[in-house]
């Protein structure tokens, strides 16, 4: 099997395995075309690597290819050449003219996830201690105010949460919460999605500003309550 | 001033068509008109001047070229003497004269290249002065002392690096050789001092502490040791030595690729190994120190540690880890090269290591390169339930990145023994037991990085960044410091199978080479950048707000071309520093009769010799 072959088939292999094995393991979805890419391109990188490491196999490699682009002793194969020859420009014109073309769809949403907090946030810490009364009494307010969105089980799935998009945070996810500091979320819970700031606008985030309804000690009741909930523990530097 | 940024964006885009030769006679004009700022002054007296500006070009865009490259070209020449002064150092001990004749080769790079890196900072300064008076004012005021400390750094550091270099040929023998070898040490200690005089200036814009009121001298050293001061001084120091060796393999590539005789080649090919060497070297301990910087920055400021890592210029970490996988890929292959063409024989003998490391590279790279919050159409985000992908999602956070860093540079590290390796047979009696010990060690190694990642997403972040990253740092040099030894304990007493041969490698091993020159450049651009707007809106983070009108961030494929605009211009000067510095060389030339022409009689630019690259007969 010429090497040519074997690239095809290693990226078939590869783009099979993102399009169609990746989404159906349990709790997986299907990946986005921008990340498909991205590993054809490492598989196609990597092939190169290998079949350039020794004059042999690079001559396995390229020699067809290049005897074939020049035209050198491939008999029977030069209209296969011209017809090479022309689509290739043809199918990268197609593309390109694909890729920019106006279009009826919408834009990538390349939304900055974590909004940077302002400085007056920076750095609070919590005034209410962490008994196990305060505790209960944050998961208290939390099944009332939050749980709806994020869910009894704090996995970002209350019964309202199909209604947004993007979805409510899962918290009990390790690369949510458990990334931030304790004064990130009381920001974030006090201020809401129209707090956010212009950083990377337009934000999407249906938050509530909890600041009219709730004193700040509630939101750091809460916020215990959630970390306790969802068994993880806030970014601290101690 | 919003039509100026829109005008260097479009020309941007349309030099992309042509070349890029609009954009540089249009810079260059830029530059050559600087004069014309003076008439872009504010021409109310009124109040103190807080900013001027030059028209179409902006002061900021000419503030960031002239402070990258004058940055550039300070790693460049605090990194060669480094360099320099450890190739001197092996020449030394060893008697290995090609090395000595490699260290005088950089040193007299040295002065031309110093006067340069002088010259722009001459011009930064001047430029700085001119264009943020109120912001230098206000340095100024607080490290007044330690300009002066710089100055008379500067001032001994070109003494001795002129004894150094004109004292080279007459310091060859016996005491003088040792006083010259003394010479190049302190030449190394106070450039040292150089790099983290000013380096305390910029890293308290970025993390300034408060100033308690005191004497001048006080003051000042109160805002140097700033949180990220020896984090950065730290970094910088390995990532000069990194752009060094890597500048070095880059400069031999291009001699080796240009080569018309065997003694040339030979030559060339050596000393593209031992800078790919260097720049490897340097290459594993960077990941490590820019793990500390960026610790202290989130431990300094959560704003600015969220702002750089998940906000907005958290797609540059995105392109870092394009870079420095590209960087990890292009050293093993140049590795891997030297074992297929220099050890005849050996190919067939490691082809399948390889095959594997490439195969550990590449899985590394493609967890490094996966974002936590993923470029996705309308469609697909709604299929994931967001941006964040459910299964790959936990791909895009620090406990997997440190995991496959880890990783990566443990295969490299394995890369350079294999190729230590390579052509000799061991014979001690020791050597079965030694080798399973080894294995057992990397294997263990690698079990124990993995682990560590994998329990990261179960802990507190400050478990993991404290204890569990540090670990997997420790457990990595741990087999760099116990494998080394023990294989040059094992090579002590080896046979050699198949002796090195220089001079036969194909010509994309010296492409390879000026392709990691490049991708270290433009790495410094990238997290020049990052390091640099991570202060956002601030001249001074906190304290001193930029009110000019350019106090706002770029669009990142903005910031994308200015920082490509910098690597090609730093390119072009190193091309010119070798250039001026081998003119004479060459004048001095014999004809080369004696020396062997090679068969083709044409450098490998023409492409002849790809005839190195033709499969033996079987």
């Amino acid at each position: 099997m010429g090497p040519l072959i074997k690239l095809i088939i290693l990226n078939v292999i590869a783009y099979v395995i993102c399009k169609f094995v990746v989404p159906n393991v349990p709790g997986s979805a299907p990946l986005p075309a921008s990340l498909v890419f991205l590993y054809l391109m490492l598989t196609t990188s990597g092939f190169l690597i290998f079949a350039t490491l020794s004059a042999e196999s690079k001559e396995a490699f390229w020699g067809p290819i290049q005897r074939f682009l020049t035209g050198e002793n491939i008999g029977g194969l030069q209209a296969v050449r011209y017809g090479v020859l022309i689509l290739f420009p043809l199918l990268v014109g197609w593309q390109t003219y694909n890729n920019t073309a106006v279009s009826d769809a919408p834009p990538s949403e390349n939304r900055t996830i974590h909004p940077a907090p302002p400085g007056e946030y920076t750095g609070l810490s919590s005034p209410v201690a962490k008994t196990p009364d305060n505790i209960q009494q944050g998961k208290g307010f939390y099944a009332a105010f939050c749980s709806p969105c994020h869910g009894g089980n704090f996995d970002g799935k209350g019964p309202a949460a199909r209604g947004f998009n993007p979805p409510p945070a899962n918290f009990s996810d390790p690369t949510t919460i458990a990334m931030l500091q304790e004064s990130y979320l009381f920001w974030r819970i006090k201020k809401g999605g129209v707090g956010l700031p212009i950083e990377g606008m337009p934000w999407k985030s249906a938050m509530p500003r909890w600041e009219v309804e709730l004193p700040d000690e509630w939101i750091w009741k809460i916020i215990m309550g959630e970390y306790d909930g969802a068994h993880q523990s806030p970014r601290t530097w101690e | 001033m919003q039509h100026q940024g829109g005008w260097i964006q479009k020309l941007l885009r349309s030099s992309s068509g042509h070349g890029g030769t609009l954009l540089g006679l249009v810079m260059a004009v830029g530059l050559l008109s600087l004069p014309a700022l003076a008439f872009g002054a504010d021409a109310t007296p009124a109040a103190p001047v807080e900013y001027r500006d030059v028209p179409y070009v902006g002061s900021r865009n000419i503030i960031w070229v002239v402070a990258q490259l004058h940055l550039l070209l300070a790693g460049f020449v605090l990194g060669v003497p480094i360099f320099a002064w450890l190739c001197e150092v092996v020449a030394w001990k060893t008697g290995e004269k090609r090395y000595d004749k490699l260290a005088k080769e950089f040193t007299k790079l040295l002065t031309s290249a110093y006067a340069t890196t002088a010259l722009f900072g001459g011009i930064l300064l001047f430029l700085l002065i001119s264009f943020y008076p109120k912001l230098m004012n206000y340095l100024t005021d607080i490290f007044f002392p330690s300009f002066i400390v710089y100055c008379i750094l500067f001032l001994v550091e070109t003494a001795t690096l002129y004894l150094y270099w004109y004292g080279w040929d007459a310091m060859q023998d016996g005491g003088k050789k040792t006083f010259h070898i003394f010479l190049g040490f302190l030449l190394n200690f106070f450039a040292f001092f150089i790099m983290v005089v000013p380096n305390s200036w910029a890293t308290f814009q970025s993390s300034p502490v408060v100033l308690a009121e005191g004497s001048d001298m006080a003051r000042a050293w109160a805002a140097t040791w700033n949180p990220t001061w020896w984090p950065v001084n730290i970094h910088r120091l390995i990532a000069n030595v990194v752009l060094g060796g890597y500048i070095c393999g880059a400069y031999a590539g291009i001699r080796y690729l240009s080569a018309t005789n065997t003694e040339e080649r030979d030559h060339y090919d050596w000393m593209g190994y031992v800078g790919n060497f260097i720049g490897v070297f340097g290459l594993l301990a960077l990941p490590f120190a820019g793990y500390w910087l960026m610790r202290e920055i989130y431990q300094y400021n959560q704003q600015m540690g969220i702002t750089l890592m998940g906000g907005f210029l958290s797609w540059l970490f995105i392109l870092q880890a394009m870079l420095i996988g590209v960087l990890f890929l292009g050293s093993n292959y140049y590795f891997w090269l030297g074992i297929t063409y220099r050890i005849p024989g050996s190919e067939i003998k490691y082809r399948k290591p390889m095959l594997a490391m490439l195969i550990a590279l590449l899985l590394c790279l493609g967890v490094w390169m996966t974002p936590h919050s993923l470029v996705a159409s309308m469609e697909e985000a709604r299929k994931m339930g967001g941006s964040h992908h459910p299964l790959l999602g936990v791909f895009g956070v620090m406990s997997a990145k440190m995991t496959v860093a880890n990783l990566m540079i443990l295969v490299t590290f394995m890369s350079f023994i294999m190729y230590w390796r390579a052509g000799k047979q061991e014979t001690a009696g020791w050597a079965k037991v030694a080798k399973a010990i080894m294995g057992a060690i990397l294997a263990s190694a690698a079990i124990a990085v993995i682990i560590l990642g994998v329990w990261g997403y179960f802990v507190p972040a400050i478990i993991r960044i404290n204890y569990f990253s540090t670990s997997q740092v420790l457990v990595v040099l741990g087999v760099m410091l116990t494998i080394t030894p023990l294989t040059a304990l094992l090579l002590r007493s080896a046979k050699t199978t198949t002796e090195m041969v220089w001079g036969k490698m194909p010509p994309r091993a010296g492409y390879s080479l000026v392709l990691n020159a490049v991708m270290v450049v433009l790495l410094m651009t990238l997290m020049g950048y990052a390091r640099s707007s991570s202060r956002v809106h601030w001249h001074v983070y906190g304290v001193v707000r930029d009110t000019s009108p350019y106090a706002f961030s770029p669009a990142l494929g903005y910031a994308a071309a200015l920082m490509s605009l910098n690597t090609f211009f730093f390119c072009m000067l190193v091309a010119f520093i070798f250039w001026v510095a081998t003119m004479g060389d060459k004048a001095k030339a014999p004809g080369g009769a004696s020396k062997v022409e090679l068969p083709q009689g044409m450098p490998a630019m023409a492409g002849a010799s790809s005839a190195l690259d033709e499969p033996k007969a079987h």
